[in-house]
């Protein structure tokens, strides 16, 4: 078992008080609400697409220091960036969090702190939650759960 | 007199806990948790296994193990008289009338499903209702939505007050002639709220409806008396009593359990089969369809045996007396609410610490060697109720020590240094 510091790095201790584009998005294109039924955190990701590019995001919710750091760090990383870019920054984090090979791809930037919940299997939900509900924004779903 | 052993009566006329040796009964407190000592708080949820259980299921499958009631050779007898003799030990438990009155299930939710299938399906129908409290664990309360969804009738629910108790006159309130069953648990897992079910109970049966208790939380932390609760079905969950999982009972009045239909059907719940019809083997064995959890059993027996020889009431008033003390030490700690502030409570405390999430604060303790739950300890609606997502709970058994408590002040330190 790891340090504790390995898991809740400064960044993600940051990000935790003080969250980034925590915030409503209007108009927003897309939205969705993200429910992990395990520990009861809760997400709504809203952004607004223009020319397939993220021009604007943020997320309002209630979770761990986990679930909120991600969703945070999610935000800062996509903005200004193509919807295809975060499909395949959501490909890249899934498999760092999810893979004990996996090395972080320099593309993940700041998002790579998150690797630590690998080590800690019943954390990894919390760490994709905001980037699954994302997904089901951009896929014109309303909900997700991280069963 | 009291039904229920309170731990505050319990707690002056007993004598203390040899903790120390307890605790050597138990060989996973010996391993280390991160490198630190075990501090085990989980008790709520599943408790440890002392050596005497671990042992009873070795010798059970290494020494005389067959299938039961039926080969007529020496092991299948000696198995059989070691899984009846534990219905013995559980009518004792709960001081029940009569053997027959202990039915084996898989745990408390299968019970509750047994009596909800089986006693309270066929004598409801539409506008019936059912009536619960504010402070059911999902297994009391789900059984019993399904059997509203499919006969038409309303499952009522009785309001806690914010210290967790429930409110009497409400629940009183509650009860009309429409009500065809009641279902209480006795201590709330999430709160620790111990119910005064036999005024419960009373008020039920003065409107002729039966009453089953949930004990799950209950048996072996206070000592339970069926006859004197006067409730009508109880049970409770193996593991929870240091005993292994997959395996519970559920006590019922047998003049009930006699005209009750089968559960499911199968083999060892038959008197006389044929294509045409079957005719039904009498309690308990009409609920017990199936090779049950022979080896479950036995250990449910050995677990019986050790709480009993050590005795309820010492646990109960061990346990009051380290509640007492955590909910001191705890409240001190900055930040800190507890969750379910009740005049009569059990070992299990809920508790808030600013505006840490708790699974925060159970990986943060998990890396001191604490383990404690975080979650919504399958009682949503409490937490709806407190208006949380979830809390943060330690709960106590009897090898817990004022010492654990410290660790687990200590560690919530670290998780303010960390958070807040």
């Amino acid at each position: 078992m790891s340090d504790l510091r390995d898991l809740y790095q400064e960044v993600i201790l940051d990000h935790n008080k003080h969250p980034r584009n925590f915030r409503s998005v209007e108009p927003h294109s897309h939205q969705a609400d993200g429910y992990n039924p395990l520990c009861g955190d809760r997400v709504t990701i809203q952004l607004s697409v223009e020319g397939g590019v993220i021009a604007h995001i943020g997320f309002q919710g209630d979770g761990c220091a986990i679930s909120t750091a991600s969703a945070s760090l999610m935000t800062e990383a996509l903005e200004g960036r193509t919807v295809e870019e975060a499909q395949a920054l959501f490909d890249q984090f899934h498999d760092l969090v999810t893979r004990d090979d996996a090395y972080p791809e320099a593309a993940l930037g700041k998002i790579a702190v998150l690797a630590g919940v690998r080590d800690y299997p019943m954390r990894v939900k919390c760490a994709t939650l905001a980037w699954h509900t994302l997904h089901a924004a951009l896929a014109e779903k309303d909900e997700v759960s991280t069963e | 007199m009291s039904t229920v052993v309170t731990p505050m009566q319990a707690r002056d006329a007993v004598t203390p806990l040899a903790v120390d040796q307890l605790r050597a009964d138990f060989p996973i407190l010996a391993r280390p948790m991160n490198g630190k000592r075990l501090v085990f708080l989980d008790n709520a949820a599943s408790a440890q296994k002392p050596e005497a259980v671990i042992r009873a299921i070795d010798e059970c499958y290494g020494e005389y193990y067959a299938n039961i009631h039926r080969g007529v050779y020496q092991l299948s007898q000696r198995s059989t008289q070691a899984y009846e003799a534990v219905r013995g030990k559980v009518r004792a438990l709960l001081n029940g009338a009569d053997d027959r009155e202990v039915v084996f299930v898989r745990g408390a939710t299968e019970a509750i499903n047994l009596v909800a299938h089986s006693y309270v399906r066929p004598r409801l129908g539409p506008g019936d209702e059912i009536l619960i409290t504010g402070m059911e664990h999902h297994s009391n309360i789900v059984p019993w939505q399904l059997l509203c969804e499919e006969t038409g009738a309303t499952l009522v629910v009785s309001p806690i007050t914010d210290r967790g108790e429930v409110d009497l006159e409400d629940f009183r309130s509650r009860l009309t002639v429409r009500t065809k069953f009641v279902s209480i648990v006795h201590v709330s897992n999430a709160l620790g709220t111990v119910n005064p079910v036999q005024e419960m109970i009373a008020a039920a049966h003065g409107f002729g409806v039966a009453v089953l208790v949930d004990g799950a939380q209950s048996v072996p932390h206070l000592s339970v008396d069926v006859a004197d609760l006067g409730c009508d079905f109880y049970c409770f969950s193996g593991h929870k009593i240091y005993g292994p999982s997959g395996v519970g009972a559920l006590w019922g009045r047998l003049d009930l359990l006699r005209e009750m239909r089968p559960y499911q059907g199968g083999g060892e719940m038959i008197r006389y089969v044929t294509f045409e019809r079957s005719e039904f083997a009498e309690p308990p064995q009409r609920f017990e369809a199936g090779t049950p959890n022979i080896a479950g059993v036995v250990g449910l027996g050995a677990a019986i045996d050790y709480v009993c020889a050590i005795g309820t009431e010492r646990i109960a008033a061990h346990e009051h007396a380290l509640l007492e003390y955590a909910t001191a030490r705890l409240s001190e700690v900055e930040g800190v609410r507890i969750i379910g502030t009740a005049a009569v409570k059990a070992g299990v405390i809920s508790f808030l610490m600013g505006r840490v999430h708790p699974h925060d604060i159970g990986t943060v303790l998990d890396l001191e060697g604490v383990a404690i739950r975080a979650g919504h300890h399958c009682a949503q609606p409490v937490m709806q109720r407190y208006g949380v997502p979830a809390t943060a709970r330690a709960s106590f058994g009897l090898y817990n020590t004022c010492d654990d408590v410290d660790v687990l002040v200590r560690a919530l330190d670290k998780v303010r240094e960390l958070f807040i």
